[in-house]
């Protein structure tokens, strides 16, 4: 199958061969030629102004009782006690999809021994419902576990629509869950809303962050996302009113395939970089390990990590931890400091969601200027003490 | 031990960009490469069979050129290649992927270790490892840094999390996503590049593989792209230059105006 062209409406003006990112796309003397090597991406779709290209329909063919699944669920994740951050900012972002749909909202709490406290603030930031689950089996995380149980609850109460945060539990136990009960599932999503139909338009990055792709699940539920953290607002609402209901399940779930035998909390504060809100990050052109002491200390400052770029890591200037990147963490914090490295796409990808990006480099062309808010042209070695000076004198 | 290591071929994201003036896609010459995060599977497979002994399998979905990457996994030292390649495979999203490779891993049989990459880079999606995993009805786990065989039927893993990290205990058959700290991919050897060279890929479609044409590709998939368009671009952007003294109070103030805490 490939994309379909039609040729009243095409005028063989070739944007769309420009486009393509799989080479497609040929541009004949009368006609545009799509070949097999078309993945049926869209790219062309979009771009085409005359509306002339178009993807074959989807099937996995209509389920039949998509009108028995409703509700909005959200997936609370919690570290060490507390509500994940990301949790709550799904809470608001379903808090909308939820009046839109004029239907409830719940957060889905697993784990053992959690108490009355989350399911309170989990209420006050939006929640109609919390359903709880306490076991044994959920005191750590573990994919089959979280997911089974998830499974099983959604089979009893039929959600149209489920978000989990798009973190290192999210990413890993969802897929399990969206198989498990068959249906679709969008990754690292940066915006959701619901269509005039009702469905659930998912938002995000694909090819690197160059294009953005909504998506939808037409045919099977719940519509299923994992959602980027820090792109969604939390709302906090004290008068919230809901209830919480605590959910049993049989000793039987639990396969035990898998056993957690250590969990070893990072040691370097610093390289907490998906959590942090501000990020300095260097690379190449702070020319040897010792000069990483410069950003530590701004980095410790304004209470922020350290990032670094693969050209950093690899010249065996600071651990591998701290990489951002495709081949590193992906972050989003308040305030991305690039410091000293040159923006290389592989780079930008994993930060470009970042609030606000600054960019230090002395090479008024560098790439990273063109992904930044404030490029500052500089040499880093005279600009970042000037600027650490700046901030201490400020707050004296 | 069977291993079997699911690769991919993508586009080489570093050339894919947007034109700042047209926005539209620019493809200078787009390359396909493998997936950087396949060969890091590849590898820490090629590892495990230095150690122990061990046969490798590398299977991928795509459409015939994808042989060239399987081509140049043989080349670093796998011992057998697997193409699935069919026209109803196309537009499959990860589900659709899914079912396609866990009946192939089904057909192949005896298989004691699945190796995938972290993720692809092209959707960056990380799905199809846990999905294959769910389909196959075996345990798994994702961003794995380093893994040992305990027993016969046991493996042990660190996976890196947001946190920090953990060590897991798995029964096998199981599947493992790893990332980049399991270790440099090696190169290519003359002796192997040979081999890849003469040795036959076997390409199996929905009738090797007993699929209906409806549960695979565009058609057996449960998401549909319904809009690709390019990300908004800045139009706030800032560029600082002057003396030093100017530019420090120029950012500060920006940081400041823009209330970014802990500023
Ligand atoms: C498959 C693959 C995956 C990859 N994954 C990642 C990844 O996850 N993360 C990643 O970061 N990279 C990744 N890379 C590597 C990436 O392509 C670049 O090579 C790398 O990011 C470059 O690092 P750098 O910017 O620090 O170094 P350089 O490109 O060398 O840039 C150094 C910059 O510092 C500036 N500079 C020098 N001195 C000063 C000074 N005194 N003051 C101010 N500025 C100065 C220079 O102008 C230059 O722009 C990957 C590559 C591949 C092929
Ligand atoms: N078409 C495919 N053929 C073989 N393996 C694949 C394919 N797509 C994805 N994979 C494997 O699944 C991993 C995650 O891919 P993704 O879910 O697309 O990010 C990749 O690193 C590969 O190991």
């Amino acid at each position: 199958m490939k994309a379909l062209v039609d040729g009243k409406k095409c005028t063989v003006c070739g944007v769309c061969s420009d486009v393509c990112p799989f080479g497609a796309i040929t541009v004949g003397e009368t006609s545009v030629e799509i070949s097999d090597e078309c993945t049926l991406c869209g790219m062309c779709v979009d771009t085409c102004e005359f509306g002339a290209i178009s993807l074959p329909e989807v099937g996995a063919g209509p389920a039949a009782d998509l009108a028995d699944y409703n509700g909005v669920w959200v997936f609370a994740e919690w570290r060490d006690g507390t509500v994940h951050k990301v949790s709550y900012e799904l809470l608001g972002a379903g808090r909308q999809l939820a009046d839109k749909r004029g239907v409830e909202l719940a957060a889905v709490l697993l784990g053992h021994g959690l108490g009355e406290a989350l399911s309170s603030e989990l209420i006050a930031y939006g929640a109609d419902v919390v359903y709880l689950v306490d076991h044994p089996q959920l005191a750590r995380f573990t994919n089959e576990a979280y997911a089974d149980v998830l499974v099983d609850l959604i089979h009893k109460k039929r959600p149209e629509i489920l978000l989990a945060g798009a973190t290192s539990i999210g990413r890993s136990f969802i897929p399990r869950v969206a198989a498990s009960v068959r249906t679709g599932l969008t990754a690292d999503c940066t915006e959701l809303d619901i269509s005039e139909e009702g469905l659930l338009l998912q938002t995000r990055p694909a090819f690197g962050g160059n294009v953005m792709a909504t998506i939808v699940c037409p045919n099977s539920r719940p519509q299923m996302a994992t959602v980027r953290p820090k792109v969604m607002r939390p709302v906090r609402q004290p008068e919230h009113p809901g209830r919480s209901e605590v959910i049993e399940v049989s000793d039987g779930i639990f396969q035990n395939r898998v056993e957690v035998l250590e969990v070893i909390p990072e040691q370097d504060q610093t390289a907490k970089l998906t959590e942090a809100d501000i990020i300095v990050s260097g690379g190449r052109g702070l020319g040897k390990a010792e000069n990483f002491v410069l950003l530590e200390e701004l980095a410790q400052l304004v209470k922020g990590a350290v990032g670094a770029s693969r050209g950093a890591v690899e010249e065996g200037w600071i651990a591998p931890s701290h990489q951002v990147g495709q081949t590193g963490r992906t972050v989003a914090p308040t305030l991305y400091m690039a410091v000293g490295l040159s923006g290389a796409i592989q780079h930008v990808v994993g930060m470009q969601g970042s609030k606000i990006i600054v960019a230090v480099n002395k090479d008024r062309e560098a790439p990273v200027f063109d992904v930044a808010s404030c490029g500052v042209v500089a040499d880093l070695f005279e600009f970042i003490p000037a600027f650490i000076r700046k901030i201490k004198q400020e707050r004296e | 031990m069977h291993i079997v290591v699911c690769i991919k071929q993508v586009p080489d994201t570093k050339n894919v960009r947007i034109d700042p003036d047209t926005h539209t896609l620019v493809r200078q010459g787009v390359e396909s490469i493998i997936n950087p995060f396949d060969l890091f599977a590849v590898e820490a497979a090629l590892q495990i069979k230095d150690a122990s002994s061990a046969t490798i399998t590398v299977i991928t979905m795509g459409p015939p050129q994808a042989e060239e990457a399987l081509r140049e996994v043989l080349s670093r030292g796998v011992d057998a290649a697997l193409l699935l390649s069919d026209r109803a495979f196309a537009g499959a999203d990860t589900w659709a992927t899914s079912v396609t490779l866990s009946a192939a891993i089904r057909k192949l049989g005896n298989v004691d270790l699945i190796l995938c990459g972290k993720q692809a880079v092209d959707g960056d999606t990380a799905q199809v490892g846990p999905e294959v995993a769910t389909l196959l009805d075996i345990p798994y786990a994702t961003f794995v840094k380093k893994m040992e065989p305990l027993d016969a039927q046991h493996l042990k893993v660190t996976r890196q999390t947001d946190e920090g990290t953990e060590v897991w205990k798995l029964s096998t058959p199981a599947l493992i996503t790893v990332i980049k700290e399991v270790g440099e991919p090696r190169l290519p050897s003359l002796r192997h590049k040979m081999r890849a060279k003469k040795a036959a890929i076997p390409v199996w479609g929905i009738a090797e593989l007993g699929l209906d044409a409806n549960d695979v590709g565009l058609c057996g998939s449960f998401t549909q792209v319904v809009r690709v368009f390019s990300p908004p671009r800045r139009t706030d952007r800032v560029i600082i230059e002057g003396s030093l003294e100017e530019q420090v109070e120029q950012l500060y103030r920006y940081l400041k105006e823009a209330k970014v805490p802990g500023i």
